[in-house]
């Protein structure tokens, strides 16, 4: 009966949620209307997904109220929150991959022993998709579908379960453009149906595109709530900076030099065995940003581990400089002067319970002036440190400060600090940005150009096509291991990139080249 | 109301110092409980504890007797440790250092110049040590097998070789059939020093200064530090991790096989049966309580000493069943070791969201 009273869906007053150390939400309001999509724009750490966790039931908030279509409620549990109609779809998909769709949406709606009318309820479910235009096989195993089809079964899921307002965690991040077009799309269908829909995102893109409201979280703040058609993304990204942001880094005017990485019919394994690299060819020259794009899980890493040493190659040479380091290990491969920015800074590129000054030297450890024999001399370890920190801006209480305690962004700077310093103008960096907020990935980016523009030649392997798009000079498409095509970037279009990395191959290139030398 | 442990941000400087005292306190409070549930004065208890240990100059040295293979073996455990590699195997290659000891002392001793004697038995001992830990090394390196099993399993065939040994075909001929190999010859035993003391304590605490250079000074233990935090990033900067894997068990398994070595040739001076009697074991604890440091190490061991030998004379001084001190210890193992998870976190004491709402309602 409180439906009919109010025109909210969701009203949240003076919400508070601490971490130890931290306020990640800071007597936050978000009043959200029914019916509409509604984008929670902020940078990483800015506690989006905090706030939309309390909703779910998955954190309770510390202080403050929550209104749903009225009603004050208590949100003690995400089975609470899926009984007031909230459902929430997680950046990690929580799906049983050796189910099928529909055995995974029924999954725990029912007390077992129960027989399930199957028919019923598959019949149901496929009203419901196609209702959504939700294109899912229902018989399909999670394993053999597309990780946009995933989410599809996650949106399913909720809708089946009842859900009125739907939460969605970055949906984008993992999509290629058309699959992206097809998620929009599925929004405005629920939206028009009375659903209503929050996204967390930090792309600007996406809000003017997607949404009709706009709130902007900056450090656990709400600080303004807009309606998406009046306003712009340069008055968005100030909201979520708190300054101007440089979107258009400058044009370059620069010359390539000699070929310093050459990559020749790679192929490698992915952890499971199976083949990841089928054979890809690529050199980067002196001066010039190379990017290996697509959707995460073609053949990136292995890529990116194949050149460094850390995974094992099957076929295939690499060479740095005209010097063959196919099968090296990691020590000879960095050693030859080729530095690697990990796509897992956490996990692979830093020690985060050390400090900053031991992360820093990871790569120069082994020589004078910080060795002396076998001995370190930890007073030249913090001299350099001292160094590295001031040179690349990275913001910390001290070097002696633990590497897990800096931002996301820092982080990345340590990384970078130390892979540029040890680099002898050969860098290989995967999703350098992935995480970052847009202050950081500014500054990310910034550096890698300064560092084209003094002769390094670097290979970019990245998922994100604004990042391909603003780096790069030639970019290749890679798809289940094999380069679909290779652009340069003045004639590369976001669609055309983005068909590739769906899997479809660039013929007109090979037209061109047969026409061109047809003609001579 | 809620009570929850937070992670704290950095360790608590203060806590690292009140922590540990505390622990020790609240320790000696269950312990007097305990004792009067027994009919003994836990005052008097404590007081032969302390003179037991540390009060005349017999106690002292008997301390310093026990803390010799505590440290050395404490050493072992913790370099182990500080890279990830689980050796709970250290009695088993302190008695593998003891039967190479041994060997050099019974068998070479008439063919070797006197002064070689004591350094050829300190080489063969931590030969032997380091090659019974070089088996599960190369086993998980190599083959990925479960190291705490190999390290744990090997010390009973360690300890039973020893067994094997003194009763059979080591057993002293003229023994009068007392289990025991026959008594090493002069030049096989280590100088005493201070009553039993005898120079292995020189050995333990140049050791500990030696491994705390290694950790904390030399790209080795850089290393070391790099595999145990985050081996991913180990392998990332061009660190062998395998062959670190073994070296490091090298190492480890060579101290532990010095510690055999110093107690055959240092106090019983024979291959014996109190060989082992879990040294081994107690440094996985003395490791743990030092906070895998190698100066604590040298402390802990000597308090763990401390600990042993008083327990031994509430025994011989109370009459208390020695059942009650080994409990004492152990209450006393599990607060200190127990109170180091307030050294990391802290203890919140929360509302639940529902009561504050309803005082908020109140208001």
């Amino acid at each position: 009966m409180g439906e009919s009273e109010n025109s909210y869906a969701i009203q949240m007053q003076g919400v508070t949620k601490r971490f130890p150390g931290v306020v990640a939400n800071q007597a936050v309001d978000l009043s959200v209307e029914r019916g509409h999509v509604h984008a929670l724009l902020g940078e990483n750490g800015a506690g989006k997904s905090t706030l939309m966790n309390v909703l779910a039931g998955l954190y309770q908030q510390d202080e403050g109220q929550i209104c749903i279509f009225g009603e004050p409620v208590n949100i003690q549990s995400p089975k609470d929150a899926i009984e007031l109609g909230i459902g929430m779809v997680h950046q990690h998909f929580m799906l049983v991959e050796s189910l099928t769709v529909a055995e995974n949406v029924i999954l725990g709606l029912y007390p077992t022993g129960l027989v399930i009318n199957e028919r019923k309820v598959k019949q149901e479910l496929r009203d419901l998709a196609d209702s959504y235009h939700l294109n899912v096989d229902l018989d399909a195993y999670i394993w053999q579908l597309s990780v946009g089809e995933q989410q599809r079964v996650e949106i399913l899921k909720l809708l089946y379960r009842g859900a009125k307002i739907l939460i969605l965690d970055e949906p984008t991040a993992v999509l290629t453009p058309q699959e992206s077009d097809q998620l929009i799309d599925i929004l405005h269908k629920m939206a028009s149906e009375g659903k209503t829909i929050i996204f967390i995102t930090h792309k600007l893109h996406e809000v003017m595109d997607f949404s009709d409201r706009v709130s902007v979280l900056r450090d656990g703040e709400m600080i303004d709530t807009r309606v998406t058609s009046q306003t712009t993304k340069n008055e968005l990204a100030k909201l979520m900076v708190g300054r101007e942001v440089l979107f258009n880094f400058q044009e370059r005017a620069h010359e390539r030099g000699d070929v310093v990485l050459k990559v020749e019919n790679l192929k490698a394994l992915s952890d499971k065995g199976l083949p990841a690299l089928k054979g890809v060819s690529l050199e980067v020259r002196a001066g010039e940003i190379v990017a290996v794009a697509g959707v995460a899980g073609n053949g990136q890493r292995e890529l990116a581990e194949a050149i460094t040493g850390l995974r094992r190659v099957q076929d295939g040479r690499i060479w740095i400089r005209g010097v063959d380091i196919t099968k090296k290990n990691p020590w000879q491969v960095i050693k030859a002067g080729l530095s690697f920015i990990p796509g897992d800074r956490i996990g692979r590129g830093l020690v985060p319970n050390l400090p900053i000054s031991d992360n820093l030297v990871m790569k120069v450890y082994r020589k004078p002036p910080i060795s002396n024999g076998p001995f370190i001399d930890y007073q030249r370890v913090e001299g350099f440190s001292e160094r590295l920190v001031d040179a690349f801006n990275i913001i910390t209480p001290s070097v002696k400060t633990n590497a897990r305690l800096l931002s996301g962004g820092n982080q990345q700077k340590v990384v970078l600090a130390r892979e540029i310093d040890a680099s002898s103008g050969a860098l290989v960096a995967v999703n350098p940005s992935r995480g970052l907020d847009i202050g950081a990935t500014e500054a990310v980016r910034k550096t890698l150009l300064e560092q084209r523009d003094q002769g390094a030649a670097i290979l970019l392997i990245s998922g994100e096509l604004e990042e391909v798009m603003q780096l790069a000079d030639r970019i290749f498409v890679i798809y289940e291991g094999e380069f679909m095509g290779e652009l340069d970037r003045e004639e590369a279009a976001v669609e055309e990139i983005g068909l590739m990395m769906a899997g479809e191959k660039r013929e007109r290139r090979t037209d061109e080249i047969s026409q061109s030398s047809g003609g001579q | 109301m809620n009570i929850v442990l937070e992670r704290r941000l950095e360790k608590a400087r203060w806590a690292v110092v009140i922590v540990p005292i505390a622990s020790f306190l609240l320790a000696l409070v269950f312990g007097a409980v305990l004792l009067l549930a027994f009919g003994i004065n836990p005052l008097q208890a404590y007081r032969v504890m302390v003179s037991g240990s540390l009060g005349d100059q017999y106690a002292l040295t008997e301390t310093l007797v026990k803390a010799i293979p505590l440290i050395l073996t404490g050493l072992a455990v913790a370099i182990a440790f500080r890279m990830l590699f689980w050796n709970i195997g250290a009695e088993g290659q302190l008695a593998m250092g003891g039967i190479g000891a041994s060997y050099v002392a019974l068998f070479l001793s008439d063919s070797l110049p006197d002064p070689l004697t004591i350094p050829v038995m300190i080489l063969m001992g931590m030969l032997a040590g380091a090659l019974w830990a070089l088996i599960p090394a190369l086993l998980k390196a190599y083959l990925e097998v479960n190291e705490i099993l190999t390290t744990l399993m090997m010390n009973y065939i360690a300890i039973l070789l020893v067994e094997y040994l003194y009763l059979g075909p080591w057993r002293d001929p003229e023994g009068y059939g007392f289990p025991g190999s026959a008594p090493f010859p002069q030049e096989a035993l280590l100088p005493r020093l201070w009553g039993r003391v005898h120079l292995g304590i020189i050995f333990a605490v140049l050791a500990a200064f030696i491994i705390w250079l290694i950790m904390n000074r030399s790209q080795w233990g850089y290393e070391i530090r790099l595999i145990g935090e985050n081996p991913r990033a180990a392998k990332y900067a061009g660190i062998d991790a395998k062959r670190n894997m073994v070296l490091v068990m090298l190492l480890s398994g060579a101290l532990s096989g010095l510690a055999g070595m110093a107690e055959v040739s240092g106090i019983a001076r024979r291959l014996y049966q109190g060989l082992t009697v879990g040294y081994g074991f107690t440094a996985i604890i003395v490791a743990w309580m030092a906070n895998l440091n190698p100066l604590g190490v040298v402390f802990v061991g000597a308090f763990m000493g401390a600990l042993t030998v008083g327990g031994d004379q509430l025994q011989v001084a109370m009459g208390i069943p020695a059942a009650v001190s080994l409990v004492l210890q152990g209450a006393i193992l599990f607060f200190v070791l127990g109170g180091w998870v307030f050294i990391n976190y802290r203890i919140r004491i929360l509302r639940s969201g529902k009561q504050k709402q309803a005082g908020e309602l109140n208001e």
